[in-house]
């Protein structure tokens, strides 16, 4: 049988197991003992024992910029932090609203610090679970009259303990059919975001001209969110970073010729319309890995493990990008 | 009397936080939860009303604990029970259920004698709740 050692037997939950699960569920119990009023703790070692850190240096590590997405979540993680700390004196303290709303251009990150901060709030004990529900428009909202409250209410229950990421949240309200199914599941998720405030959290995201009007018509919704959180466009040396990042976990790397064009590539690409920054950076490498692999397969000679790892110019040259750009010098 | 049926029966009748941990016990071992009522208290009535859809792919207990509220709230005096469904190749039945509410009173049952044929003696159980009809069984609660 291949089963987990949990599951001996007929599955049953067997009168002893029980007994240890109890166990288990009453020692962080005992464990939080109220503190006298002059004890010390260290803060340090609270953030040593959540291993929040790890999440931050991996944020830090894998998320070029962002600067100001970062400190808000740093702020986040330090009220969390310090409420521990309170509860430890037995210092009452409210549950913070960590409703979030994000915006930004596409390609920012948002889906990415959404999980991100699932983790984060799972290790400071916000969070139950820690998992991220990522959802849109189609898993809330119904097709016809009754089909919505249920969907809805479906997908809250399964975001239950972790977070509820609802991607282009604008989509929920559409303002010009005022019989639109959105309007209904907006209205479960403000009242289970008031009455489950403890069991999960939502984050919405958006491009920002959309959400705010989104919000303008939704003043219920903008109000119960705590955190708006700005995601800023990259910059050319960000994403240039990115870029980086991208090859190094796809095991390829440049020439240094290869950089300068890459980093031309980027300048041409960000002036031009539908730039989608991370996304754009990420199929501008999957077109090079393209032409990359035709080049080698029209060379004859043997290739070793440099041939294959390497992008030269010519393979960023071949982009739409510059051609159009050549165009436009000749005629202009 | 106190009627036994399913998991934890002959305990007393388990808080809801008790409740929580035996729903995450399930959820953690991947047995998707529903929710179940009933007013005819019969040991042979195995068919009761289903509260909504099974639960799948749920994480943490407290979805499955609003679900059960939300019940006892809709039937504050009907018999709701909690299954946990093991869907594994081999398995593929309840893995465990038990009942989460029981109406304030439950009057038991009486034992009917029925003569048949060569003085034969039949007995069967007959629930005085079942006196009334369905919806109005239980101090007369829906």
């Amino acid at each position: 049988m291949s089963e987990s050692p949990a599951r001996i037997g007929f599955g049953m939950a067997s009168p002893g197991r029980n007994a240890a699960g109890k166990g288990a569920a009453e020692e962080p119990a005992e464990e939080k003992k109220t503190l006298p009023p002059d004890a010390r703790i260290s803060l340090a070692e609270e953030r040593a024992e959540t291993g929040i850190d790890e999440v931050f240096n991996s944020l830090d590590a894998e998320l070029v910029g962002l600067a100001p997405v970062k400190n808000r979540i740093r702020e986040i993680a330090a009220l969390l932090l310090v409420d521990r700390a309170r509860s430890r004196f037995g210092l009452s303290t409210s549950r913070p609203n960590l409703h979030m709303s994000f915006t930004g251009s596409p390609g920012t990150g948002k889906t990415t610090v959404a999980m991100r901060m699932a983790d984060m709030l799972h290790r400071l004990g916000y969070l139950r679970r820690g998992h991220l529900v990522s959802v849109t428009r189609d898993d809330l909202v119904g097709q016809y009259v009754g089909h919505t409250a249920p969907k809805t209410k479906e997908v809250l229950k399964r975001a239950m303990g972790g977070v509820l990421f609802i991607d282009e949240a604008y989509y929920l309200y559409r303002a010009d059919n005022e019989r639109d199914y959105g309007q209904e599941s907006i209205e479960i998720l403000l009242q289970v975001m008031e009455n489950h405030r403890e069991d999960l959290v939502v984050i919405l995201a958006g491009y920002k001209d959309r959400m705010d009007s989104f919000f303008v018509s939704n003043p219920g919704m903008s109000s119960r969110i705590a955190h708006h959180i700005d995601f800023p466009d990259y910059t050319l040396d960000e994403l240039e970073g990115i870029g980086k990042l991208m090859m190094q976990a796809e095991g390829y790397s440049f020439t240094p010729k290869a950089a300068k064009t890459f980093r031309e590539y980027l300048d041409r690409r960000k002036g031009q319309p539908r730039f989608a920054n991370a996304r754009s950076v990420r199929n501008a490498i999957e077109r090079a890995r393209l032409r990359h692999a035709s080049r080698m397969m029209t060379t004859d000679e043997a290739v070793g493990r440099d041939e294959l790892t390497t992008l030269k110019p010519e393979d960023f040259l071949g982009s739409r990008v510059f051609a159009e750009s050549t165009d436009e010098t000749t005629t202009g | 009397m106190r009627i036994t049926q399913g998991t934890f029966s002959f305990l007393p009748d388990l808080t809801d936080a008790e409740i929580t941990a035996q729903i995450q016990y399930a959820l953690d071992n991947k047995w998707p939860c529903s929710v179940e009522f009933t007013d005819d208290p019969h040991p042979r009535n195995v068919y009761w009303d289903m509260w909504g859809l099974p639960m799948f792919d749920l994480a943490d207990a407290a979805g499955v604990l609003a679900e059960v509220n939300a019940c006892r709230k809709a039937k504050p005096e009907h018999y709701i029970r909690l299954n946990a469904y093991n869907a594994n190749y081999g398995k593929q039945t309840v893995a465990l259920s038990f009942i989460v509410q029981r109406p304030s009173d439950e009057p038991g049952f009486r034992l009917d004698r029925q003569d048949a044929h060569d003085r034969t003696i039949h007995y069967t159980l007959h629930p005085y709740a079942a006196d009334a009809p369905p919806g109005r069984r239980y101090n007369g609660q829906q």
